[in-house]
């Protein structure tokens, strides 16, 4: 019952948002097509301003993982873990889910494929991946559209939210599931 | 990010030259590098369409009047951005498209929210503390329904995916707040260097 209600209101929004601004605009009498061009010129340039900064990140980020060294950290870090009720298999989880968006998914499918998709484990890693965006990459992305270098706190206050949210995550799931 | 960015290919060289995945690292340089430019084409396109349908918003008046409304909030946020400014409104609807999970929505208005900053920004090089501010609230990712993650559950065969709703509702706002409180609080703790960089 939930499940089609989300189904519903996921399918609708983008329609229900496009119409309602392109039937204002009209009722405005805007130029809907020339304005739309005018707007959509800039959708390359500010892509390209992007390249380096992304580049950059994700080249850094796909050596890291390449390097082995989050498989090392998950497995010297399980003592630590247990202590603070993280099931060491969400390690990787944890830290991926800053640094690379597909990875997370990747990384989150095979959690629940190894685990059973009803366990604790499978359901503290859908509220932490649900519950986060790809820091580093929202940091290349944003930033590099307008040419910042110097990303001042930026990046201690996202990656303070994400800290706080994986601590978050595993309160609340051991309160709904624990 | 200097020191992030260098610390990261430093640890991935040595690490990899430990480990005997050397290789792997060297390789995945060049498959880094062309996954950057696949997910600059994926955005490209959908950047494009977007950023010409906020261009209707905008002339329309949409994006000023969301300003208009959300002022008050914005004035606690964003104390640097003028009162009734567009990008207020940029802001708000780049935050409801994330919040609806419409993320390839979400990057062109915020995108489009930073460029308006950037006119505000007085130094070019730098972030000003509300660039830093829509950054916390872009990283820390709050969502109202998770619909990414309910459907690969359900593709795994879970017995309720949806149970997970709350949970994830409550722990999104809680980092949520989090973010928004310690941008806050560095924009007081650390303002912003004066001219330090040639200004353009």
């Amino acid at each position: 019952m939930l499940k089609s209600v989300i189904d519903i209101i996921s399918l609708y929004t983008l329609p229900v948002i496009i119409m309602a601004i392109l039937v204002w605009a009209v009722f405005k009498k805007i130029p809907v097509y020339e304005t739309f061009i005018e707007g959509a010129k800039d959708g390359i340039k500010v892509c390209g301003n992007i390249i380096p900064y992304l580049v950059a990140i994700i080249v850094a980020i796909s050596m890291l993982r390449a390097s082995g060294f989050i498989e090392f950290l998950a497995s010297h870090c399980s003592a630590i873990l247990t202590a603070i009720h993280l099931p060491p298999d969400i390690l990787p989880l944890t830290i991926v889910r800053s640094l690379s968006g597909s990875a997370s998914l990747g990384v989150f499918t095979d959690i629940i494929q190894h685990n059973d998709v009803n366990s604790y484990s499978a359901k503290l890693a859908a509220i932490m991946l649900g519950s986060s965006e790809t820091t580093f990459y929202v940091l290349a992305v944003y930033f590099g559209s307008v040419g910042i270098k110097k990303f001042r706190y930026a990046i201690f206050t996202g990656l303070f939210a994400d800290i706080m949210g994986i601590a978050f995550a595993i309160l609340v799931a051991n309160f709904f599931f624990g | 990010m200097n020191y992030i960015w260098l610390g990261i290919i430093l640890i991935s060289f040595i690490f990899g030259a430990l480990t005997g995945r050397l290789n792997d690292v060297v390789n995945a340089i060049f498959s880094g590098a062309k996954s950057a430019i696949d997910v600059v084409i994926i955005l490209a396109g959908i950047m494009t369409f977007w950023l010409g349908i906020m261009k209707i918003a905008e002339k329309s008046g949409i994006v000023n009047f969301i300003s208009k409304l959300l002022q008050p909030i914005a004035k606690l946020l964003f104390p640097e951005i003028p009162k009734g400014d567009r990008a207020i409104g940029d802001i708000a609807m780049n935050f409801s498209a994330n919040a609806l999970g419409l993320s390839n929505a979400a990057t062109p208005m915020g995108l489009k929210a930073m460029e308006r900053l950037q006119e505000l920004n007085k130094d070019k090089n730098s972030a000003s503390n509300s660039m830093c501010m829509l950054l916390s609230m872009n990283t820390a990712g709050f969502q109202l329904i998770p619909a990414t993650v309910i459907a690969i559950l359900a593709a795994n065969g879970a017995k309720n995916p949806t149970e997970i709703i709350i949970p994830t509702l409550i722990v999104t706002s809680c980092a949520f707040l989090c973010a928004i409180t310690a941008a806050r609080l560095c924009a007081k703790l650390c303002p912003p260097q004066k001219d330090s960089e040639v200004s353009e």
